[in-house]
């Protein structure tokens, strides 16, 4: 037999007094949450707090009463100013580079093969060691009587200065971004379904249509990320500049003068604001090319029900 | 609505081959000097559990894998040494490889434009595609948008859009629930008979394989073991393997107790006493006594009778499940063999039955 | 008609030749080699290093003068390397495990749970590891030289906490994602309390991701030189740091004094970098953040 529900109407009181632990966990808010409490805590107490402080500190410059000055007294020193032209002439074309060099490689890398383990370990190496020792690798491989110059000389190329300039912390940090983005590519590529090239293939695409159609299409928001990574990265560059770049000159990046401020002048709030300078630059560029990839976007790598 | 030329003046193939392809990789033999005919306008069903190298054999006649042996003709082309963009197939995969990043329209477009098809010939084929697979309201979407069947519909009218002279499918419709597969079984037999294709179709259920094709091909680990029209596989299928894809529920391991007058052989099996057909043994005409055979038998062949019939399965009925217009029973023998039979007689589960089948519908195979 | 083979076929062909599935075409040619190139150059700028600290001078031309041992002597007595080397030990154990102990449950509340402000929490938590490390490395250390902790052990341990946590947090969440939160509900169904459902259920299933995390945070924090640059003395200078003072030395350390110091880093590097390939593949890692 059948029961049918009709309409006598039940009235519920409207908002019944549920505990207010339940309400709370409607919203997502429970005992779980104590879980966060340790991250919350360093973030909180070891970044968030400092950052604070710090541009408290850069609004109390060490003479005079403008508290502004330590900000005036950056931009409107040409020198100085100019290490932000510096920093972005170094990072923007390492980040290109990058990206150019590594992602042929990982898009030839995609797929399993023999040997793909080892030539994952040897790339991880140049990241491992860091770019202090790449540099100090440099100071013999690029310098003037070192390998690479003797190798263009046996060939009759002249000799040309690595170090010591804009070459040597280009080379230095892209050491160091190439590996980088070439892991992150291979895993993109890879997990771009094969059945979609395939099916390409199958419709008439050649191997270059269904790269530049398909393959590139879709790895596309990766290859920003892998770009916005590497830029990061080499906005960052510190000790390559000094080691193996022209620290005075060509490769004064801002990271130099919040060097000089802290360690040389002890002006921690001259160095921290031109710390929050870097900041805001770094994140206009952040967000610009987070929307970039947003606008790219189209889902997931694999076709449908995988 | 009239489109494209009819197929029979289209210029096109006569017959498809493969010759003696073999296909190993690493330690695995995937296909064993594999010979298979296409003849234009047949749809052919590529029958196999997995591992059976059906898919490896439509991925090698497309174009994705190449030979270990053998060769693929196309009339009295060679066409395996043609890369897959110059095949001219048209495929449709198993998770159906719709392109993310383009809508439904450029999807089904895609085969046309990598031919350079003019603009307004691309769109207007494209729309006709996709009203053949009754989706035309969904151009605009990207594939994420769409449910699965939908998914495979754009799947099809991709293939279709370049009018391609065979269509491959690689078990297209085994990611779709129940009801959904049966629908898209219909369409695809609707469009394969509308369009006069040639289709070459990989899947593993029977039923399938059976309501489709117009000839059958059962593969087993990489070797064509028989190929048929629906309707003899069905009735004469040459061994026990292809009998149990052919719905023969009921295999019994067995062996012969002697042979009757007509040349039907009497078989026994734990308490099971029949007579029945041998298809195949060593020496069909003199099939000795005592050789191990393979009963294989029906459920739809076995009747519930008179407790005096002949050829008598005496069984208690197990479990009784009702399928609408008849039941389908499962019953023990007494030695507690599992008999599985369809009847629209009223039987209950605990009770006792008789049950018989007519002596040609027990096929006997020589193991 | 059913038969179990085609009847007359022509005669067997010779069988097709044997495609690689790859073809090699100028372009792949061109990327291999260049990709040749780079590996032999990091090897080249890697090994020279090592060369140099056998040398005992090395004026021009391809190779050494003369080989000798004596400045991993020298550098192991005179320069502090094997106190940084301690410390190098101490402070990546610390904070490898205060940052997985932080940030595993961190990043499985995050992957699971929406509440209010997440999003916010999790920009704010992103920060350390997208800004560079300059930008907060002197504050920081401003802070903790106020606090009476400046160069000391806890002070370096603390300030590379920082990138450290919001790494493993970023590498944790698409791990947790990855287990099917009805593995969870299946477990509690059985009787499993949040003790249990932890320990038994989702640590397991979580230690490769982990690990993974554990390896790309120890590399961090072996590589990490501003943070640790500003809030170390002579007595809690990583190894890096070290070598950083050396080669920056307007006296002049010999280049292959230096190069000594910088082998023992590579070689705790480079155990690091074997043992963590002996349990998971990092590049999978990286892999799985992009989806």
């Amino acid at each position: 037999m059948t029961t049918t529900v009709e309409g006598r109407a039940h009235t519920v009181p409207a908002r019944s007094r549920q505990p207010l632990r339940h309400r709370l966990a409607d919203r997502g808010i429970d005992w779980s949450l104590l879980l966060l409490l340790p991250a919350v805590l360093i973030i909180g107490g070891l970044f968030v707090y400092p950052f604070l402080y710090g541009l408290s500190i850069s609004f109390e410059p060490l003479k005079g009463n403008n508290t502004l000055s330590n900000y005036t007294d950056f931009l409107s020193d040409s020198y100085l100013r100019d290490s932000i032209v510096k920093t972005l002439r170094l990072a923007l074309p390492v980040a290109f580079v990058s990206v150019a060099f590594a992602a042929p490689l990982a898009f030839q890398a995609r797929r399993n093969f023999r040997g793909r383990q080892a030539i994952t370990l040897v790339f991880m190496l140049p990241l491992t060691f860091g770019s202090i020792l790449i540099a100090q690798g440099m100071m013999r491989v690029f310098s003037d009587g070192g390998w690479i110059n003797l190798l263009l000389e046996t060939v009759g190329i002249p000799k040309h200065q690595f170090i010591y300039n804009y070459a040597g912390t280009f080379i230095a940090t892209t050491m160091v971004t190439i590996p980088f983005v070439f892991l992150l590519l291979m895993g993109f590529f890879g997990g771009i379904d094969r059945s979609l090239e395939q099916a390409a293939g199958t419709l008439g695409a050649s191997r270059a249509a269904r790269f530049w159609r398909i393959t590139l299409p879709l790895a596309s928001p990766g290859m920003v990320t892998a770009f916005t990574l590497a830029l990061v990265e080499a906005f960052a560059v510190f000790p390559s500049a000094i080691l193996v770049g022209q620290p005075d000159n060509a490769t004064h990046v801002l990271t130099l003068p919040i060097y000089t401020a802290a360690s040389q002048h002890s002006d921690y709030g001259s160095a921290a604001a031109i710390a929050m300078i870097m900041t805001v630059i770094e994140l206009i560029i952040l967000v610009v090319l987070v929307t970039v990839r947003n606008r790219i976007y189209r889902g997931p790598a694999t076709s449908g029900k995988g | 609505m009239a489109n494209q030329t009819p197929a029979r003046t289209r210029p096109g193939f006569e017959s498809l081959q493969m010759r003696g392809v073999s296909r190993t990789y690493g330690q695995t033999r995937a296909l064993v000097d594999l010979d298979l005919e296409l003849t234009r306008g047949e749809f052919v069903a590529l029958l196999g559990p997995s591992g059976s190298g059906k898919s490896t054999a439509l991925g090698c006649m497309a174009g994705l894998q190449p030979l270990s042996t053998g060769s693929i003709w196309r009339d009295d082309v060679r066409i395996d040494t043609v890369p897959v963009e110059k095949r001219g197939f048209g495929m449709v995969f198993q998770n159906y490889a719709l392109f993310p990043h383009l809508t439904v329209q450029k999807n089904v477009e895609f085969g046309l434009s990598m031919r350079r098809v003019a603009k307004d010939e691309r769109r207007r084929r494209a729309a006709a595609a996709l009203d053949l697979v009754q989706l035309t309201g969904h151009a605009a979407k990207i594939p994420s948008q769409l449910s699965g069947g939908e998914q495979q519909r754009v799947a099809i009218a991709r293939a279709l859009a370049i009018d391609p002279e065979i269509v491959l499918m690689d078990e297209p419709l085994s990611n779709l629930d129940a009801t959904l597969r049966i629908e898209m079984r219909t369409e695809i037999k609707r469009l394969y008979q509308e369009r006069d294709l040639s289709v070459l179709y990989v899947t593993h259920d029977q039923e399938e394989a059976l309501s489709l094709a117009t000839r059958l091909v059962v593969l087993r680990q990489g070797a064509l073991v028989q190929s048929g029209t629906p309707k003899d596989l069905y009735a004469n299928p040459v061994s026990a393997y292809v009998a149990s894809f052919m719905g023969y529920r009921n295999l019994f391991a067995g062996h012969v107790a002697g042979r009757a007058e007509d040349g039907a052989v009497h078989v026994v099996a734990d308490d099971l006493e029949l007579v029945g057909r041998l298809v195949t043994g060593e020496d069909t005409d003199n099939a000795a006594q005592g050789t191990a055979v393979t009963i294989a038998i029906r459920p739809e062949d076995i009747r519930v009778a008179a407790p005096s019939a002949s050829n008598a399965i005496q069984v208690i009925v197990e479990v009784v499940e009702f399928h609408g217009r008849e039941l389908a029973v499962r019953a023990r023998t007494s030695r507690g063999l599992a008999i599985h039979f369809k009847t629209d007689e009223s039987v209950v589960a605990g009770h006792p039955a008789t049950l018989s089948v007519p002596r040609d519908r027990v096929l006997v195979f020589a193991r | 008609m059913t038969s179990a083979s085609l009847s007359a076929r022509p005669a067997q062909l010779r069988p097709s030749p044997v495609r690689r599935l790859s073809r090699v075409t100028v372009t792949s040619v061109i990327t291999w080699f260049a990709g040749g190139c780079f590996v032999l150059l990091a090897l080249a700028v890697l090994g020279s290093v090592a060369i140099t600290s056998f040398a005992t001078s090395w004026r021009a031309g391809w190779w050494p003068d003369a080989f000798t041992t004596r400045w991993y002597g020298q550098a192991w007595n005179d320069t502090g390397i094997s106190k940084s080397l301690f410390v190098t030990f101490e402070v990546s154990v610390a904070v490898v495990l205060i940052a997985l102990a932080a940030g595993v449950p961190a990043g499985y509340v995050l992957a699971r749970k929406k509440f209010p402000g997440k999003s916010t929490l999790m920009l704010i938590m992103l920060l350390p590891i997208i800004l560079p490390t300059m930008t907060y490395a002197v504050q920081l250390a401003a802070m903790m030289y106020r606090i009476g902790l400046g160069g000391s052990l806890a002070a370096v341990i603390l300030v590379n906490l920082v990138p450290a946590l919001p790494l493993v947090v970023l590498i944790t969440v698409p791990f947790v994602e990855q287990i099917s939160p009805e593995v969870e509900n299946a477990a509690k169904v059985f009787g499993a309390s949040s003790l249990r459902l932890f320990t038994r259920v989702l640590l397991p299933l979580l230690a490769p991701g982990v690990v993974a995390a554990g390896i790309l945070c120890l590399v961090r924090v072996l590589g990490s030189f501003e943070l640790t640059f500003f809030v170390s003395n002579s007595r809690t200078q990583t190894l890096v740091v070290t070598i950083f003072g050396a080669l920056s030395d307007p006296g002049g350390v010999p280049a292959p004094l230096a190069a000594a110091m910088t082998v023992f880093y590579m070689i705790i590097a480079l155990i690091g970098l074997v043992i963590a390939f002996r349990f998971s593949n990092p590049a999978d890692a990286l892999s799985r953040r992009g989806r």
